[in-house]
């Protein structure tokens, strides 16, 4: 890598001495802090905003639609317009429901998915955090979002609410192996559990094209495992509408309605943006090795773009599956886990070491 | 004796009561479900209908004959033909009229393509009820073009009101027959689209098949009719075992599955729909030119006396009885509506099943609330 034209480290450190120069150390972490803090939120509420547009676009396609047009040019500010009028909604208190945990909930799904988005590199240099765990961080922060939807489904005091948080605890708890051990073979490939090593890794071809089957195969269970964490169809018996009418949102309105809609759609985004670090080399332009010149061409689309597409496309597929299929029952859900998913996976992960043993992957 | 003992239910003060309805979006309308649960499992399930009552039976009391007519849309508003058509020939069977040959004709085309209407919206609800939001654009894509159709000939889209004591309102639109043409020729290739999206489904098939069993000794003991009960083997078409209007001239097959499923009950409506496109393919060519309606006395009086009729409407057999003292209205009119009987062997073949399994099951009987409760 010797173009360096989109490297952030560079911007970042320039960033750090000028504030160095002008106050303490405490002040410019405090500053620093602040600053990223203002970067994520706007970040988040554009990124969440936008991807329920374009689930709405992309549902729209499939279901031969228009999908939303009427506000702003092709209806790109229709989201911004349905936040303002959830914002101006009542707030309903549920009589004999646990005031506090009920309140919570939202705020803890909103925290879980803040705290996952943390980690993620979105290009060279541009981290909020690097962990030197970072794939057990990520694995660790995206389940404590079952936590807000117990509390949803409990403090609500309403059966159909129980019943989908009762669901949603028994998937996500079932599925959370899958995701694990998927993500786990990969760091067996790279032999690191730090995400930035990990994009690293990936200079010479993504670990979906080095890993070949095995990584394929960990790669579509990653997908399956984590439409279900994240409680997407056909994977939604936590919402099911035709059943549950909302399930564990059911009663919520206005705006901690909304916080509930966000957290969804940016787990979403977190899994697809897991995956394409993972398994797609991230913002790692597409390299082969022994291939320069198509790897120099590579290099000028800026990593950003790289990032943003493959999670992109990750997400549409996670859509196109979600707007496609009906929904599992409980125990079909259980089953393809339990019987299915984690078998195969455990079988993949020893053939994975395996494969690294014998140095049979591509170099 | 046994078999009837098993279908009382018997409550306990701690049973973990919820109520699906009457506002639930997979009840179709007003209907509740008092569901009692065992974790997802459904122990028992007790219908609880009257939300959307209208007393259409004791309305009929008060009007004429012509005036039925009107009524009679609003139960099974999704078969609006097939009920105006059991009025009208309850009435002409009385009377003794015979109505002309291109009636009969229309009649039956009209009635087939209504089948196909609903047969499409009951596939865009039950894609719904398994979670398959797709499946709704698609069914009411193709739906449209029949309601064009009506809409040009008659004027209403749903509750047309075509038929009249005697034979029809007034005379097909000079399209008519070449837009049903086209409409055949487009549906036949969107249908198999049908088939792979929702049919082929792993999903779909493992939640469908094997679930609901109803024996076809059930079905008779309950009256499920339809493709319900056909579903289950019960050969209950009224147009081929009792032929009205014109069925008698065209060759069709009564559609008849015995596995008794959700999935039997799926794949009889949409072989059904196949089948309705057959009829109104020998049909549509052939109608014969002449009046539009029998000749009729302006005040009708039926003769002192009772009087039923029969019809296969999209959801099973619908029957109407009318009872006359020779006046202008009926003494006492009562319809037979097919739903109002399919409803209740809910109980029977879901409890037992997970909630899920429920909403299949009650999506694939195909309930429609108003004619339910009337």
């Amino acid at each position: 890598m010797d173009l360096n034209i989109y490297d952030f480290t560079s911007f970042t450190k320039w960033v750090d001495t000028a504030l160095n120069s002008v106050m303490s150390p405490g002040w410019t972490m405090l500053v620093e802090l602040v600053i990223v803090g203002i970067v994520f939120i706007a970040a988040y509420a554009v990124i969440g905003l936008y991807l329920v547009l374009a689930e709405r676009k992309v549902c729209a396609i499939i279901q031969n639609r228009q999908g939303p047009n009427r506000v702003g040019p092709f209806g790109l500010f229709q989201t911004i317009a349905d936040l303002f009028k959830l914002l101006g909604k009542e707030l309903i208190s549920i009589k004999n429901a646990d005031q506090f945990l009920f309140n919570l909930a939202p705020f803890i799904l909103i925290i879980a998915s803040f705290m996952a988005i943390a980690a993620l590199p979105f290009a060279k240099g541009l981290h909020a955090i690097d962990l030197n765990i970072g794939i057990f961080y990520m694995f660790a922060v995206s389940s404590l979002g079952v936590i807000g939807i117990l509390l949803a489904g409990w403090s609500s005091n309403s059966k159909y609410s129980l019943i989908g948080a009762i669901r949603s605890g028994a998937q996500v708890v079932s599925y959370e192996l899958s995701v694990g051990l998927a993500l786990l073979s990969v760091v067996i490939f790279s032999g690191s559990m730090q995400l930035s090593t990990i994009v690293e890794s990936q200079a010479n071809g993504w670990w979906i094209i080095k890993g070949h089957i095995p990584a394929l195969i960990a790669f579509i269970i990653f997908l399956i495992a984590g439409t279900a964490e994240t409680n997407r169809g056909p994977f939604d018996l936590a919402e099911a509408e035709s059943e549950l009418t909302a399930g564990f949102h059911t009663e919520y309105s206005g705006i901690k309605f909304a916080f509930f809609f966000l957290a969804e759609y940016m787990n979403m985004f977190i899994v697809a943006a897991i995956a394409s670090t993972v398994f797609l080399g991230g913002w790692m332009p597409f390299h082969l090795g022994g291939f320069e010149s198509l790897n120099h061409v590579m290099d000028f689309i800026p990593p950003v773009i790289w990032f943003f597409g493959k999670t992109a496309f990750v997400i549409f597929i996670m859509m196109w599956i979600k707007w496609t299929f009906p929904r599992l029952r409980i125990d079909q859900l259980l089953k393809l886990e339990w019987k299915y998913l984690l078998p195969l996976n455990l079988m993949n992960i020893v053939l994975i070491a395996f494969i690294v043993l014998m140095g049979w992957y591509i170099k | 004796m046994e078999e009837v003992f098993q279908d009382i239910i018997i409550k306990h003060s701690d049973d973990y009561i919820i109520n699906m309805g009457p506002q639930h979006p997979s009840t179709h309308g007003v209907l509740r479900f008092e569901l009692c649960l065992l974790g997802e499992t459904v122990k028992y399930i007790i219908p609880h209908c009257g939300y959307i009552h209208r007393g259409i039976e004791k309305m009929c009391e008060k009007n004429t004959y012509q005036q039925i007519i009107h009524l009679t849309d609003r139960f099974d508003y999704l078969s609006a033909h097939m009920n105006n058509e059991a009025v009208c020939l309850a009435v002409e069977n009385a009377l003794e009229v015979e109505v002309p040959e291109r009636v009969k004709y229309i009649r039956t085309i009209l009635a087939e393509l209504n089948r196909i209407a609903s047969h499409q919206l009951w596939w865009c609800a039950f894609g719904m009820d398994l979670g398959a939001l797709t499946t709704f654009f698609y069914g009411l894509r193709d739906r449209e073009y029949i309601l064009d159709i009506f809409e040009e000939s008659f004027g209403s889209r749903l509750l047309h009101s075509f038929n009249y004591p005697g034979g029809l309102m007034h005379d097909l639109h000079p399209n008519f027959q070449q837009k049903v043409k086209d409409f055949i020729k487009y549906f036949r290739k969107k249908l198999p689209e049908y088939d792979q999206l929702l049919t082929g489904n792993i999903i779909f098939q493992q939640r469908s098949i094997g679930m609901g069993y109803m024996s076809k000794e059930d079905a008779i003991s309950y009256g499920v009719t339809g493709p319900s009960g056909r579903g289950s083997g019960f050969k209950c078409d009224v147009r081929k075992h009792h032929p009205y209007s014109a069925y008698s001239k065209v060759d069709f097959k009564e559609i008849l599955y015995t596995e008794g499923d959700t999935f039997a009950r799926y794949k009889a409506r949409i072989d059904e729909m196949w089948e309705s496109m057959n009829i109104i393919e020998q049909l549509i060519d052939n109608i014969p030119a002449g009046d539009y309606t029998a000749k009729m006395k302006p005040i009708i009086k039926l003769p002192v006396g009772d009087y039923f009729q029969r019809v296969e409407t999209a959801r099973g057999e619908l029957g109407c009885y009318i009872v006359s003292d020779g006046n202008k209205n009926p003494l006492r009119v009562k319809f037979r509506t097919p739903n109002f009987s399919n409803l209740f062997i809910i109980n029977k073949i879901a409890s037992g099943n997970k909630i899920a399994d429920l909403v299949a099951i009650s999506g694939s009987l195909d309930l429609v609330i108003p004619d339910i409760d009337r």
